[in-house]
């Protein structure tokens, strides 16, 4: 991919556009002009690449690249903003290229349609100026902190979930990366996602805009960049708030004085999780603890006597459940020291067997070996409804709703 | 004198401390001495006092579990001593939940 050539002057239909921003002492002719030669990587389509990727269209970029593999989905609509009704299914690339396209066609925009690894990102990233970490998970956090580092370019980082997001800078100006901060990565089950936990779309909107912001005030050199500098939104309070981070640690792996790292390493295995933020299926029970939906509605259909049990939140609950289940949270059952009393009053004496269900069949695996541990003594037989409300809607009832 | 302490968490490391966010908490001296609260010690505090669920989300050993950041004051607390940082009367702790979500 050739460098975009070095613009010298701004056309007249670039100053009747720009000229807002052009008007602006610190902008002038010479930041629009730096614009316009400048490009951008983002790194995934979603919450904070789609407001990234407008904000810099709209203000003139000379070359966007946007990195993501996977297709649109209805429940990104609410905060992946350049994607659309009418595009659910299409890659989230060439969505974002569309909409990126209609707001400013003057902009190059290049998509990148895979999951970045080891092997592509360097090549990738090399050619441009400025690399945003839009993405979702760890493991990519880890590898482009590490090509930028290995390249030289500056990363600005941005997350969100539910209503709080965090913004910085890393590796930029002598300042400190991603493994200064964060030697090690967090143990696997301690990451939530934004399908598990939730995330309000402004929040990302907001980290999204900002993490634009901080790529034009470096494209440009104007401005104070976040280096060194943690920015906390909590949509909730209203509040932002800055922190002081740590300068860059000479004895880091990566950016250090004398650094251990010298390539790319296998991400996957550094963090023990994949490069996306996709739900995975856990099997904590044998098969014989277990009965798929279409067994269960067979008993259902039946009659057989039973006590259904719904391990999820209330005010997850509360959005669906099946007419027939009892709402008792897992979080309730892990706290409680005697789970026997909260099922007292659902479980009567003719009927022992009990049938645990979820979203997606992890939690209430969950919960049957919690419910075997304390109540052995009791002759209940306890089950967990494979693949949960989901595969439920799958595979029984398509009218149930999925969230 | 017992040391007054302003404890928060965000990131959603506040959802271990039945969802609250902001913790005002009085320390007591140690054995008769005031003012010898490490860092260190006032992890082992929180474990024992202000935990509600699931303690390996929150700590590991003696410290909190990597992809926690500690904030004393709104400083890094790699910057002031980390562990050993010796807690002031009124300091605010702050813990945060690094978030990878986006």
């Amino acid at each position: 991919m050739a460098a975009l050539a070095e613009s010298k002057v701004l056309e007249r239909e670039e100053i009747g556009r720009y000229g807002r921003q052009l008007i602006l002492p610190e902008w002038g002719v010479q930041g629009q002009l730096k614009m316009k030669s400048a490009s951008v990587l983002i790194v995934g389509a979603g919450g904070l690449g789609c407001p990234a990727a407008q904000y810099l269209a709209a203000a003139g970029i000379g070359h966007l690249g946007v990195v993501d593999y996977d297709s649109v989905e209805v429940s990104n609509l609410h905060r992946q903003i350049l994607h659309t009704e009418g595009r659910v299914g299409v890659t989230k690339v060439s969505s974002a290229q569309e909409s990126i396209q209609s707001l400013n066609s003057k902009v190059k925009v290049t998509p990148h349609h895979l999951v970045l690894n080891s092997t592509n990102a360097l090549n990738i990233i090399k050619d441009y100026d400025v690399i945003l970490d839009a993405s979702d998970n760890v493991a990519t956090r880890y590898l482009l902190n590490d090509s930028c580092v290995l390249l030289k370019k500056p990363l600005v980082s941005g997350s969100a979930l539910r209503f709080e997001g965090q913004l910085t800078v890393y590796n930029y100006k002598g300042g400190p990366c991603y493994r200064c901060l964060f030697p090690c990565p967090p143990p696997p089950h301690c990451v939530t996602n934004c399908s598990e936990g939730g995330v309000v779309g402004v929040v990302p909107g907001v980290i999204g805009s900002l993490q634009a912001l901080e790529a034009m005030k470096i494209i440009t050199d104007i401005g104070d960049s976040m280096i060194s500098k943690l920015l906390l939104f909590d949509g909730f309070s209203g509040t932002f708030r800055h922190i002081k981070l740590r300068e860059r640690n000479p004895e880091c792996s990566i950016c250090g004085d004398d650094p251990i790292i010298k390539e790319l390493i296998d991400y996957e295995q550094f963090c023990g999780s994949k490069p996306n933020d996709k739900e995975r299926q856990k099997e904590l029970l044998t098969e014989n603890q277990r009965i798929s939906c279409a067994d269960y509605k067979a008993l259902l259909d039946e009659g057989v006597p039973h006590l259904l049990l719904d391990v999820r939140e209330p005010v997850e609950y509360d959005i669906c459940h099946l007419p027939h289940s009892h709402n008792i949270p897992l979080s309730q059952l892990q706290k409680s020291k005697d789970i026997l009393s909260l099922l007292n009053t659902p479980l009567s004496d003719d009927n022992k067997r009990v049938f645990v269900i979820c979203r997606r069949g992890n939690d209430s695996q969950v919960a049957v070996h919690l419910l075997e541990e304390s109540v052995s003594n009791l002759q209940l037989s306890v089950s967990d409804i494979k693949g949960g409300l989901t595969e439920w809607s799958h595979s029984i009832d398509k009218n149930f709703p999925l969230y | 004198m017992p040391l007054s302490v302003e404890i928060e968490f965000s990131g959603g490391a506040e959802l271990l401390f039945n969802k609250i966010k902001k913790h005002k908490i009085e320390l007591p001296d140690k054995m008769g001495v005031a003012n010898t609260w490490t860092i260190r010690d006032l992890i082992g505090w929180i474990k024992e006092n202000l935990l509600c669920e699931r303690p390996e989300l929150f700590v590991q050993g003696e410290s909190v579990r990597p992809g926690i950041l500690v904030m004393i004051n709104n400083i890094d607390w790699d910057l002031v001593g980390g562990l050993d940082y010796v807690i002031n009367n009124n300091d605010t702790i702050l813990f945060i939940s690094t978030l990878h979500g986006g």
